[in-house]
């Protein structure tokens, strides 16, 4: 029986459309291949026979149904996590469909960023697993009139040795289904030993339909009767529309109407930004038409706003005192003292996500209701910026995930979901708003720009008596709350205030400054700025001091020791301190690990050539980074090598992660090589890609090794932790092979390309 | 009247001669394999081949694909996976995957013309395809496989 016959054809069109797996492909070429429905949402998990948990249920074809409720922008999350519930199950990984929720409370937390849907989800996923498969046994031992304890399972049966008999889970699964679902503490987990799947990895279960481009993104979604919108925003954050005219727009063929959008009300937070769009029956048609309005804007208070004197003030106000953060004996003093004082000033400028998917969203206002279909990190959030605009109960919102064509934090940001359902209430038929990439690039929630400097005094054998490290920039915080312009304590942690080295004298600053565009979190977020400015500094300090790198790294950060953090307000990304302390014997572990698998010290150099180390906590991941590269006469900059070695703790999907870090290899050289967002007179100056390049073919590492610490530590992330390390270890190389040191991003500042 | 071949199928277009094939392949024949990505060719997310040759799509007139033959990746193989498909599974290619199908036709045209690509072949065929996940690595390895399968 196929799955597709086990559920009633309007859950099929309704949940079915976007979980990947044969039944989709039956039906993706049919025009008009989703429905649009507001009842409540059952999923084939709650409609499977025996469904003891909303992430697991099974038919009595032995067909395991698994539910993901994490968005899948590309680090196999989709797959990891149902492969975790399949290894407690003891379920044969083939026979295991799965499906994409719906934004929905009932899973928790959906906004899948902050690297860690593992470290949240794994423990449940487990139980999720481990109580159907207790569920199973239970019925198996009830039917053989057998002692529980006494079965064991294997791949999708059950077993009783002694009288040789065995069940497959199908066939167990309508008596199942009566027994009571047990409590926690009965269950027991696998030990280690009988993992199948955890540990070991699996590609993408989406891998067939992403190679022969079957595969459903936000950009594919379709809906009967639906138009497509482009809207021209305000060029200008806060800014309005004063007065337009719509006749030549609306003399583009396929052109339908034009609608105002209302300019959002500060802070901007997840609201659409206002401004004309343009409604049409091709997407063509409606980028056309939209490119013939003639609007007279309002620039509004951001309007004098210049990426150049911003850059300017930060400096000026990192080099005045700030508000300290954290503080270690008495650094003025012992800067008094005089000895050898170094100073450098580092700038990371305003960086844009570009997920190769421009943003796009698909909604309909029905009867008062929203049903949405949109790449979203964040589908919760996309519920409620919706019933918020709409004046409508969340309940009434249903927002279905597609696969994400790239999401690095943007797709958490559901503003342009929002304006899909504005529009299509307003229109009066479901709206596929479809940004153009120069959208993208010009109305981005921007990683923020950032300005450190750095001051420390060396003593006996080049180490610090004591360090100094301000940074200035507009905190994420300042798209929610008009008046923050100080850095959270969230953003603060991410490689400043949680500062590995073992230091007498020590003070962390931080200053204010106030947003002009939207701030949002980018891959990495503060610790890409972070990072830079106190691995870079390192290696500037211990060539000052004669020192080798990998050397001086190890000295600095000191005895292997728990980070005491006393006094300082440090959230640890949302984790204990006990379960995941700071260790910073796991931070020397990968340092060593990387100096040797990457022959540091050992290799010869030639001019134009050489490598550069950087290790950096993040997402509560360990990872340190040795770089090589090659500079012409020209300047022009090859990465022939890289080589990364990462502490994760227990890692599930090996492969994937492997994956992930050759990619923040890739992003990482993207932020150095020509990340650079710039506004005047408060519009930002790029658009495309030939304005603000991202890494192509050829500027990308030739080889990224990645090494895995074997760990039974509790998972950490890896989406994002790979950026910061390799960002400092690219510049340490750079200036290695052509003593420039690079302290403003990106290198281009310093001729190089 | 623009007629056009897609996919080994006769087709005739009656709307705006200057509309990019890209959309009317998504928004028309709900083709939506071959993405759009920047609209100005800058990014090979869009990437189909016009009588066998790697085009973007996005940039490409209906005027310009009438009397054309258009492969997209949905018509790339007729029976199975393209030697070039089954490589990128191989390797374990795609993260998010959106790039990947115009990675994948850049691919397929670059070994319908060259059967053995050096390093830097490969290199100057594909840099006018862009994968912000940073799958480099694995596009050079998987198109050297599939060289290999087709030799």
């Amino acid at each position: 029986m196929s799955p597709i016959e086990n559920v009633s054809r309007r859950n099929f069109l309704r949940g079915g459309v976007f979980a990947a797996g044969a039944f989709v492909l039956g039906v993706r070429f049919h025009p008009g291949l989703l429905t649009v429905d507001t009842l409540p949402q059952d999923t084939h998990v709650d409609l499977a026979k025996f469904h003891p948990s909303i992430f697991v249920g099974m038919n009595p074809d032995g067909t395991v149904w698994i539910v993901a409720h994490r968005s899948e922008m590309g680090t196999t999350i989709r797959t990891s996590l149902p492969l975790v519930v399949a290894d407690e199950l003891d379920a044969d990984w083939k026979r295991v469909k799965i499906e994409q929720a719906i934004g929905d409370k009932r899973y928790g937390d959906q906004n899948t960023d902050g690297s860690h849907s593992i470290r949240s989800f794994y423990d449940a996923m487990r139980v999720a697993g481990a109580t159907a498969r207790f569920m199973l046994i239970q019925a198996a031992a009830q039917q053989w009139n057998v002692p529980a304890a006494e079965c064991e399972t294997d791949l999708h049966v059950v077993i009783h040795r002694s009288t040789n008999q065995r069940a497959g889970y199908g066939e167990l699964a309508g008596a199942a289904a009566k027994l009571p679902v047990p409590a926690k503490e009965q269950l027991k987990l696998k030990p280690k030993s009988a993992w199948r799947y955890v540990g070991k990895g699996e590609v993408s279960y989406d891998l067939a339909e992403l190679v022969t481009g079957k595969a459903i993104y936000g950009m594919d979604a379709r809906v009967e009767g639906m138009v497509y919108a482009s809207v021209e925003r305000p060029p200008v954050i806060g800014g309005k529309v004063k007065s337009y005219d719509d006749q030549d727009a609306l003399k583009v063929a396929g052109v339908l109407q034009t609608i105002p959008i209302d300019p959002f009300q500060p802070p901007p937070a997840f609201q659409p930004l206002g401004g004309i769009a343009v409604i049409a029956d091709n997407t063509w048609a409606a980028f056309q038409g939209r490119k013939k309005l003639n609007i007279s804007w309002d620039n509004g208070p951001n309007a004098t706003y210049d990426s150049g004197t911003y850059k300017n003030e930060l400096r000026e106000t990192s080099h005045k005192p700030c508000k300290v953060v954290r503080n270690i004996g008495d650094a003025d003093a012992a800067f008094a003292k005089g000895g050898k004082i170094y100073e450098a000033d580092y700038y990371v400028p305003l960086l844009a996500h570009a997920t190769m998917e421009p943003m796009v969203a698909l909604a309909e206002f029905k009867d008062g209701k929203v049903t949405a279909w949109a790449p979203t990190q964040n589908p919760q959030a996309a519920q409620d910026i919706i019933a918020k605009e709409l004046g409508i109960a969340k309940e009434d919102v249903i927002c279905h995930v597609t696969l994400l064509g790239g999401g690095f934090g943007r797709k958490s940001k559901p503003d342009y979901v929002a304006e899909a359902a504005v529009l299509s209430k307003k229109v009066g038929r479901p709206v596929k708003v479809v940004w153009t990439r120069e959208d993208d690039i010009k109305f981005d929630y921007y990683n923020a720009v950032a300005s450190m400097y750095m001051k420390a005094a060396l003593g006996a054998n080049g180490k610090p008596t004591a360090w100094l490290q301000r940074s200035v920039f507009p905190p994420i915080t300042s798209t929610f709350d008009v008046n923050a312009v100080y850095g959270d304590p969230g953003h603060l942690q991410q490689g400043w205030t949680d500062i590995a080295y073992d230091l007498p004298n020590l003070r962390i600053e931080n200053g204010p400054a106030k947003a002009h565009v939207r701030i949002g979190w980018l891959r990495s977020v503060a610790n890409i700025y972070h990072g830079f400015a106190v691995q870079c500094f390192t290696d500037e300090l211990a060539i000052a001091a004669g020192r080798d790198q990998v050397d001086y790294l190890l000295d600095l950060i000191g005895k292997p020791r728990s980070i005491d953090f006393t006094g300082v307000d440090y959230p640890n990304y949302g984790a204990s301190l006990q379960t995941y302390p700071w260790e910073t014997g796991r931070l020397r572990h990968v340092t060593e690990m990387v100096a040797e698998k990457s022959g540091w010290g050992k290799r010869k150099h030639s001019k134009g050539s050489g490598v550069g180390i950087a290790a950096h906590r993040s997402f509560l991941t360990y990872v340190a980074t040795v770089v090589e590269v090659e500079v012409n006469d020209q300047g022009e900059v090859r990465i022939p090598r890289v080589d990364t070695v990462l502490d994760a703790g227990l890692v599930v999907n090996p492969e994937a992660t492997r994956a992930q870090f050759e990619g923040a290899a890739v992003f990482g050289a993207s932020i150095v090589r020509s990340g650079e967002i710039t506004a005047t007179k408060g519009a930002v100056n790029q658009s495309n890609f030939q304005d603000y390049p991202v890494a192509r073919i050829g500027d990308a590492p030739l080889q990224t090794n990645v090494y895995i610490v074997e760990s039974d530590a509790p998972p950490a992330g890896v989406g994002e932790p790979g950026v910061p390390p390799f960002v400092a270890a690219f510049c340490n190389a750079v200036f290695a092979a052509t003593g420039k040191r690079v302290r403003d991003l990106p290198f281009t500042s310093l001729g190089f390309s | 009247m623009i007629q056009l071949k897609v996919n080994g199928a006769d087709q005739s277009f009656s709307g705006a001669p200057e509309m990019p094939l890209l959309w009317y392949l998504r928004d028309v024949l709900n083709l939506t394999g071959s993405k759009f990505g920047c609209g100005i060719g800058l990014c090979g997310a869009c990437t189909v081949h016009v009588n066998g040759q790697a085009t973007r799509s996005c940039v490409t007139a209906m005027s310009d694909a009438a009397g054309k033959e258009i492969t997209t990746v949905e018509g790339l193989e007729k029976n199975g996976l393209h030697p070039v498909q089954k490589a990128w599974m191989q390797i374990n290619v795609p993260q998010c995957g959106y790039c990947q199908v115009g990675q994948m036709m850049q691919a397929a045209a670059l070994l319908n013309s060259n059967k053995k690509p050096t390093d830097q072949q490969i290199e100057d065929a594909m840099a006018g395809n862009i994968c912000r996940c940073g799958t480099y690595q694995r596009i050079r390895a998987a198109i050297k496989s599939a060289a290999g399968e087709m030799a």
